[in-house]
Formats: structure tokens, C-alpha cells, sequence
């Protein structure tokens, strides 16, 4: 069906980019603070000129970002190593084996979703405590593998619910068995729900502020959203430099999303439908 | 609970030519121990300590002590009983059915905007979502700025003349709560829009031109036929901003830290202060478990809703 590009179509399509600029000026303003001189007394959305660097300078050194993006980086990327080969591995059995240990597990396994993280949080704080790992990485990590379980373990089922059993049936007859036939031929299969596992999840822990708060809050080990909060409490209301803080810490993930944006918003809309 | 489906439906890929059962006797075999790595950190980080919770909320321990005794509803009494709890309640609830029903309208007309014809979709798309993968604690402390007493929302504003309505957004407690909605909606509405762009592109274009035959309006079209067809994308939008909105903790501390007052308070700050500022952990651990309890009840009760529209 092809409609043509009438009046309407016209208005509808300056209301919304109209729209798109309301939406952006959060964003704008949060650069273009960044690039003032501390005693700016100018509006959010007046542009300073010249524009200044300084903050960034000063907010990479005061708020230790270097080691935060650092943190954020190798939490993220073992996170998101552990929960696909954790998810993926389990969901073969349970989407393979109909008999009924297979379809309780399953279901144990989501329930999950439904439990918020909160009535875990003071008996899990305490067993990590005891375990030694608070100010570690490894109780971040741990906790975001077991919390992501529930969602990654139900993308996978349902994905291989739906894949043909031709592929394995083949690897069998060519002799292999169930581990190399899972590794070589089944893994391979899932490459578009395991992108859609990769992008849900990266966004989710990069961002993650409680988790990392609680566990590595005071430590050298905090993430970058960790040392923003510190850094804010510290220089309150210096917005220029505040801003400029702000920038770096978005800056990987914003590179990220516009690089990829098409294969981003199909992750995220393509996870879940009705 | 109305579980969403994957969609990612593997493509591309033959549909096997004999059903799935016999064929599964051909004997592709999973071994059961697959599940073992996923269900051990599940039960050791979900599980076990959630279950602990629950058992601890009828008890005084508080994290320390090896020894502790039970008081039966004693901390359930006191969740009640405080002033601050129960303002936490209240404004959870209402923070999160604001963000929900008006982040639904705006994530749905967004999604039938940038499903037209205009040329600029996908720019369009993509800047609408920009917000959703920007970390919740930056973008609380823009909006914290914008809406400062000389922020850009008053300056915007004055600007037009309506410098009287310019105030202290974030400073009064009667408009605090919704100001972090706002920000909530700004946030998360390309989410809800890419999930209904979905539900829209799924409704095939012949019902929409055997409406447009039978002589539907623009409104009826969608009131009668493309809102039905919607259903399972308003579902799962619903409870992902229901939820999202119960669990609200980021955009709050960065934006008033509750305040002012309590007028702000979300029950996830008021588990977080009450055990980590105040040391209170049967306080905590008991509104942690009413939280538990709200989130089943609404999840519950969606669950219902959708259940009866259907049948």
C-alpha cells in the first residue's frame, strides 16, 4: 500500500520533529554546560564562547574516571560472557527435554522475574560480607549473572523452542556428541537471540547503579556511575564540571548506541512482544 | 504473570518436515547437567537469600549477630506505624502509575508517528530512544539542572510568559514527585515506542484496507482494529513501567534524594536508608517483603485484566 506524502503528512511530520528538538534539549544542555567556564552565569541552552575543555580535564582527574570506566568496562564484559554461557547452556535441556524435571526448572527459573532484588539484598549483603567480597568486582558480577538469569534463560527457551532439531540430528549422526554438537552447531544457531541477550544486558549493567553503589561504593573499585554520584555530592551544583563528568561517563554507551543503533532498538524491541 | 514472548524467531531456518515428537526419537540428547552452572548462581544470588529475607522479616536479625529471635509481626507493625514508610508507599504507588499511563499514551502516539509516511522515521526512531540506553543517574542529574529555580524549564518559561508558573520544581513537595515522573517519561518513552512500533508493524496491511473498504475513520480504524491487535504490546508495556516505576531508586537519589521532606521517598530508597544510613535491617527487610507482596498483587491483578479482555 503505498500512501502518498499529503498535507497531512506534513504536519504530522513537523509536530514530530518538533517533538525530537523538545527531546534533545536535555541532552544538548548537558553538553553544552560542559563546555562553559565555571562562573558561567549564562542560560543551560546558551552556547559560551569560546567554549572550554577545562571541566573535562579536571573532572577526569577529581573523580578518578579513568579507573571507574575501566571497572565499568571489565564488569560489564565479564557479566555479559558468564550470563550468555550460563543462559544459553541452560536452556538447551530445557527447551530439548519435555519431560517434567525440564518443564519445573523452567518455570522455577522464571518465576524469577517476578521477585524484586530488594528482598534479597540485606541476606545477600551479609553472605558476601561474610565471603570477604565486598569492595570486589566479583560479588558485582556474581549477583548481575544470577539477577539476569530468569530474563536470558527465557529468551534462550523460547528461541530454541522454535529451532529445528535437523542441525543437531545431523551433528548426531556425524557422530558428535551432545557438548561439541551444542558448542558447534546449536551455539551458532542462536546468534540472533544471543545478540538481543548482549544488547539488553550491556545497556542494563553499564548503567547499573544500586548493585555497584552498595558493593563497591568507598572501594577503588567503583563503576562510572558510582564515582558520578560521589563526584556530584562533592562539587555540588558546579554544574559546568559536574556536566563534564557526566559526558565522559555516558560517552562509551552513547558511542555505542548510535554506532549500532538499528541493531539496539531491534534488541530491545524484538526481546519482548505480546 | 503475563510472560512476554521472544520473538526472535530463528529465520531462515526450515521448518523441520516431520513433527517435532517423532523426530525427537531420533535421539538429540541434552544432557541435564546444561542447567547446573545457571541454577547454581540463581539459588545462590536469587534464591536462597530471597527466601531468607522473607524468613527473616518475622525475626530482629539485623546482619550481625550470629543469634537472633523471632518477633513475629513486630517489624511489619513498625513499617506500618512509620510515618515515612508509608509515604514511601504512597508515592511509589503514585509515581508509578503516573509514569506508567502517561509514558504509555506518549510511547503510543510516538509509535503511530513514526509509523506514517513522514521522512524523517528513522532519525526520528532513533533520537526518540536515545534517552532509554543513557545511564538513569546522568539523566536524573541533567533534569535536576533543567528544572533548578534558573533552569532551562523556568527560563522556557518566563520566556513565553508564563513566568508565573516558574518555581522550584524539585524544592516543592507538591511537585517534586511528578517532576521525576517527567524525567521518567522523557526517559523511557522510546522504550514504549519501539515495543509498540513492533505490535503496529505486526498488524498485517489488508485488515487495515478491508477497515479503510468498510468505510472506518481514521478513530474508529484505531479505536476498533489497530488497539485490539495491540493488546499483548500494551501488556507487556504496562508491566515493564509498572514494575520499573515499584522499583524506582536511580533517578530519585540523583534528582531529590527523597526529598523534600519525604515528599519524594520511594519504598527502594526507604530499604536502602533505613538499612544502610539508619543500620535498621528487620525495618528494612520487612518493607522490602511488602514491596515483594505489591509488586505480585498489581503483576496479579494485570495478569486478570488480560486474561478476561482475551477470552
Amino acid at each position: 500500500m503505498h500512501a502518498r506524502y499529503t498535507w497531512r503528512t506534513l504536519t504530522r511530520e513537523a509536530t514530530l520533529v518538533l517533538l525530537a528538538l523538545v527531546f534533545l534539549i536535555p541532552l544538548v544542555g548537558l553538553l553544552n554546560v560542559s563546555l562553559k567556564s565555571q562562573d558561567s552565569q549564562t542560560s543551560a541552552l546558551a552556547f559560551d564562547f569560546p567554549p572550554t575543555l577545562d571541566n573535562y580535564a579536571q573532572a577526569w582527574d577529581q573523580a578518578s574516571l579513568g579507573a571507574a570506566l575501566a571497572n565499568s568496562f571489565a564488569i560489564t564484559a565479564v557479566s555479559v560472557v558468564l550470563i550468555i554461557a550460563f543462559s544459553a547452556l541452560a536452556a538447551y535441556p530445557l527447551a530439548r527435554v519435555t519431560r517434567g524435571w525440564s518443564r519445573y526448572t523452567f518455570s522455577f527459573v522464571i518465576g524469577g522475574l517476578l521477585i524484586p532484588g530488594q528482598l534479597a539484598l540485606l541476606p545477600l549483603y551479609a553472605t558476601m560480607r561474610d565471603l570477604d567480597l565486598l569492595g570486589s568486582v566479583w560479588s558485582v558480577i556474581l549477583i548481575n549473572v544470577g539477577q539476569q538469569m530468569p530474563f536470558s534463560v527465557f529468551l534462550y527457551t523460547m528461541f530454541l523452542r522454535e529451532l529445528p532439531l535437523d542441525y543437531e540430528e545431523a551433528a548426531l549422526l556425524d557422530g558428535c556428541g551432545p557438548v561439541r554438537s551444542f558448542v558447534t552447531v546449536v551455539f551458532p544457531l542462536l546468534r540472533p537471540v544471543t545478540g538481543t541477550v548482549v544488547i539488553l544486558n550491556t545497556v542494563g549493567i553499564w548503567n547499573e547503579f544500586f548493585t555497584p553503589l552498595l558493593y563497591l561504593g568507598g572501594s577503588d573499585n567503583t563503576t562510572a556511575p558510582v564515582a558520578i554520584y560521589g563526584f556530584v555530592s562533592q562539587y555540588v551544583s558546579q554544574w559546568p564540571l559536574i556536566f563534564a563528568g557526566l559526558v565522559i561517563s555516558v560517552i562509551p554507551i552513547l558511542v555505542v548506541y548510535f554506532a549500532l543503533q538499528k541493531h539496539i532498538i531491534k534488541g530491545f524491541a524484538g526481546g519482548l512482544k505480546g | 504473570m503475563a510472560l512476554p514472548h521472544a520473538t526472535t524467531t530463528p529465520s531462515g531456518i526450515r521448518e523441520p518436515s516431520v513433527a517435532g515428537r517423532s523426530r525427537r526419537k531420533v535421539g538429540v540428547r541434552a544432557p541435564w547437567w546444561f542447567v547446573v552452572p545457571a541454577i547454581a548462581v540463581y539459588l545462590f544470588i536469587v534464591v536462597v537469600p530471597s527466601v531468607n529475607g522473607a524468613l527473616f522479616s518475622f525475626t530482629d536479625w539485623n546482619g550481625l549477630r550470629p543469634d537472633w529471635s523471632v518477633v513475629g509481626l513486630d517489624n511489619y507493625a513498625r513499617v506500618f506505624a512509620d510515618r515515612t514508610a508509608r509515604d514511601a508507599l504512597v508515592n511509589t504507588l503514585v509515581l508509578a502509575a503516573a509514569a506508567t499511563v502517561v509514558q504509555n499514551v506518549v510511547g503510543l502516539l510516538l509509535a503511530l508517528g513514526v509509523n506514517s509516511m513522514v521522512k524523517s522515521r528513522y532519525v526520528l526512531r532513533v533520537i526518540f530512544f536515545a534517552p532509554v540506553v543513557l545511564t538513569p543517574l546522568v539523566a536524573g542529574y541533567v533534569w535536576s539542572f533543567l528544572l533548578s529555580p534558573n533552569g532551562a524549564v523556568n527560563d522556557a518559561l518566563r520566556a513565553v510568559g508564563l513566568g508565573s508558573l516558574a518555581h522550584d520544581w524539585l524544592g516543592d513537595p507538591d511537585t517534586a514527585l511528578y517532576a521525576i515522573v517527567a524525567e521518567i517519561v522523557w526517559q523511557f518513552s522510546g522504550y514504549s515506542m519501539v515495543i509498540y512500533l513492533a505490535g503496529l508493524q505486526a498488524i498485517p496491511s489488508e485488515v487495515l484496507e478491508a477497515a479503510t473498504i468498510d468505510g472506518a475513520g481514521a478513530w474508529s480504524k484505531f479505536r476498533r482494529v489497530v488497539l485490539p491487535l495491540l493488546n499483548g504490546a500494551v501488556v507487556i508495556n504496562v508491566m515493564l513501567c509498572l514494575i520499573g516505576g515499584l522499583k524506582q531508586f536511580d533517578q530519585v537519589m540523583a534528582m531529590t534524594g527523597g526529598g523534600p521532606g519525604t515528599a519524594t521517598e520511594t519504598i527502594s530508597t526507604t530499604i536502602y536508608k533505613s538499612a544502610f544510613s539508619l543500620g535498621d535491617f528487620p525495618f528494612s527487610i520487612a518493607l522490602a517483603v511488602v514491596m515483594t507482596v505489591v509488586i505480585a498483587v498489581l503483576a496479579g491483578i494485570q495478569f486478570r485484566l488480560t486474561q478476561r479482555k482475551s477470552s
